[in-house]
């Protein structure tokens, strides 16, 4: 009788065993791909990053992927305020805050119209405001280029073509569509309860929207922020065919500083333009990153 | 005076006729349950009382004014939500500051109130909690605590006890009934269960498909039911249904059923029912505490009929013993104190309270 007992501890000993072995194997595969997927993303990264701190005789020497032998901080101010791009020698720093006077107020305006939108087309229904829905869905599916001529069109008839305010409305209108949806859908799972209790509390469209969908909205809030941000920031197409010279934004002036005309390839300088001008958007994750939090309506319900 | 009269109310969602024809009316103080099985329409009315669905005909009077498109804020009512409905991001104390801040009441005044609703419901320690915070017994008083504040015409409670477990549910349903002695508001109050409605009520509305099925006090609703529908769903287990045959032997009428050894039973009928009977088949509706067990004190009593039946499962539940007999083909369900419950496969002799039993029409499956 005790053995039997025995008998069956061990055997479940080794089961157990096997599984454990099993888990373990199972751990290292999964830790090995993403060790070896976020390699992928991080070696051209630091390549860059190395590269802007190396001497561009160095990087001719030695190619563009290899350890820098010296470190100089000289390519960073050079890239900001000095280097030449289309002619003009001012460095990046002109585009970069075009960038910035594009995106914030893209970002913010683009973000509050879609928590509007949301709010109506989740808690405000009306007739039709699932036809009206649909069709703002359209706009998440559809490619920039194909509104590309509309816009040159539009933006010329009313005066902002070549401008920074000009890329603002095409950037809020054409970031609507993602805002709304997000919104939206975030919208649906509070409880329609909390909405009746707040109306006959005596709460109206405003008041429910800022004393109650708005508190509750940080985690969706900070999601469209970076998602609008970044989309506006690194966006090309709109900056480079819509604004000429001084007006584009960051992204088009890299561009044409990779391209400008001098005999040598700066590699040095370019590391360093690139990396300022991805600094905005890695900020941006690096600070939101952390808010990306749920369960806010927990206690809402039950 | 009534402090609610609902008149002809209709409501139709597209084709579907929600309510048809609802009229209700409710006594200063008085407290009013609705009560059905979902789907019934019960708690589309009170969302209609409370203004959050639009009236597609009829009339609602709240006091004596005429509400039909009058706001939900601006109607003098008070709701408590089945999910309680708590604004999650504000604490108790904000949550029932709420709608005294958006009606622009002082802020001295909104301090007064918090604090005696606070006391009147114990929940003054949790005041600067957030509703997750807090269990559901204690968001349950938070969300009555946020009505109370109100001081309304009307209370409406749309399933408040729901979500809670069986025993909070039962010392809520004291709380609750407690609270309305207390403060004596006009109460309407929803709900799927038939106890809450019997024990709270003064009086209860039994809906089904739409339709005000019986609205009458707890007794009345409990034993002499408009319906077959309502003595189902009132009481539990439910009432039995027995189809039976009037017989008159000797100008003493009675009903009969077959019983399952091949014989009849014949029970004596009393004050005149047999006359109002339209048919002579009827449906003889027998609630299961009045089967009881044959005994010198009540086989030869006025009123009670005697026959016996095999049965087939007992299940105790301690205070009393379910036994389910057989009548003919028909299962019966009676409720017997433990001394006197039968034996499995015993052919227990029984004694009917003939006094209490109920005759429906098969055809219109009205009581007669």
């Amino acid at each position: 009788m005790a053995d039997a007992v025995y008998g069956t501890a061990a055997v479940e000993d080794r089961e157990a065993g096997i599984a454990s072995r099993r888990r373990l194997i199972s751990r290292i595969v999964i830790y090995g791909l993403l060790g070896l997927i976020s390699i992928v993303y991080i070696v051209p990264f630091l390549v860059v990053f190395l590269n802007s701190f190396r001497t561009n005789i160095e990087i001719g020497a030695n190619g563009l992927i290899s350890l820098p032998q010296s470190f100089r901080l000289d390519a960073w101010p050079q890239a900001w305020s000095d280097f030449c791009i289309g002619g003009q020698c001012n460095g990046v720093a002109r585009y970069f805050w075009n960038s910035v006077a594009m995106v914030i107020p893209a970002t913010i305006i683009s973000t509050a119209l879609g928590a509007i939108n949301g709010y109506i087309l989740s808690k405000w229904k009306f007739p039709g405001s699932e036809i009206v829905f649909g069709c703002m869905l359209l706009g998440v599916f559809m490619p920039g280029q194909i509104a590309l001529l509309p816009w040159a069109f539009t933006l010329g008839q009313i005066g902002l073509a070549n401008s920074v305010y000009g890329l603002i409305l095409v950037h809020c209108i054409q970031g609507l569509s993602f805002t709304t949806l997000f919104f939206r859908n975030y919208y649906v799972s509070i409880p329609d309860d909390l909405l009746k209790a707040a109306r006959i509390d005596g709460a109206g469209f405003w008041r429910i929207f800022w004393k109650i969908m708005i508190p509750l909205s940080p985690p969706i809030i900070i999601v469209t922020v970076i998602w609008q941000f970044t989309g506006i920031w690194n966006e090309y197409l709109f900056g480079v065919v819509l604004n000429s010279g001084s007006n584009q934004p960051i992204t088009a002036a890299l561009v044409a500083l990779s391209m400008s005309g001098t005999t040598v390839r700066t590699y040095d300088v370019m590391s360093a333009a690139v990396l300022i001008g991805a600094l905005p958007p890695l900020l941006v994750y690096f600070f939101g990153g952390k808010y990306f939090v749920r369960g806010l309506t927990q206690g809402a319900i039950k | 005076m009534a402090s609610l009269t609902i008149r002809n109310l209709r409501k139709s969602f597209g084709v579907v006729e929600v309510l048809k024809g609802v009229d209700l009316e409710a006594n200063t103080g008085e407290f009013i349950a609705l009560v059905g099985p979902s789907g019934c329409g019960k708690s589309t009315l009170l969302a209609m009382i409370a203004g959050l669905e639009t009236v597609t005909s009829g009339e609602i009077y709240i006091g004596d004014r005429l509400v039909n498109s009058v706001q939900p804020k601006d109607r003098d009512i008070a709701m408590v939500f089945q999910s309680y409905a708590l604004y999650p991001t504000m604490t108790v104390k904000e949550n029932m500051a709420f709608g005294m801040e958006s009606r622009g009441v002082p802020k001295a005044e909104q301090e007064k109130t918090i604090a005696r609703v606070a006391a009147l419901l114990q929940i003054e320690p949790f005041l600067k909690r957030k509703p997750g915070q807090l269990s559901g017994g204690q968001r349950q008083r938070v969300a009555m605590g946020r009505a109370l504040v109100r001081d309304p015409a009307l209370f409406l409670f749309d399933e408040p006890l729901s979500n809670l477990d069986a025993k909070l549910r039962v010392d809520m349903r004291t709380e609750i009934k407690k609270l309305h002695q207390r403060i004596g508001k006009t109460t309407i109050y929803v709900t799927h269960d038939q106890v809450e409605a019997m024990t709270l009520a003064s009086r209860i509305a039994v809906m089904h498909q739409g339709e005000v099925q019986q609205f009458a006090d707890p007794d009345t609703v409990y034993n002499r039911p408009a319906n077959i529908f309502v003595a189902g769903f009132m009481g539990s287990p439910s009432m039995n249904f027995i189809d039976a045959e009037i017989t008159s032997s000797g100008g003493a009428p009675a009903v009969n059923f077959p019983l399952s050894g091949g014989g009849v039973a014949s029970l004596p009928l009393h004050n005149g029912v047999a006359d109002r009977a339209q048919s002579k088949k009827v449906i003889l509706g027998i609630r299961p505490e009045h089967l009881s067990r044959q005994s010198a004190s009540n086989s030869g009593k006025q009123g009670f009929a005697t026959m016996s039946a095999p049965v087939e499962v007992v299940e105790p539940t301690g205070a009393e013993t379910m036994a389910v007999l057989k009548f003919g083909d028909r299962e019966v369900v009676g409720r017997f104190s433990p001394d006197e419950a039968p034996r499995t496969g015993e052919d227990m002799p029984l004694a009917v309270d003939m006094t209490r039993a109920c005759l429906f029409d098969p055809a219109t499956t009205r009581l007669i």
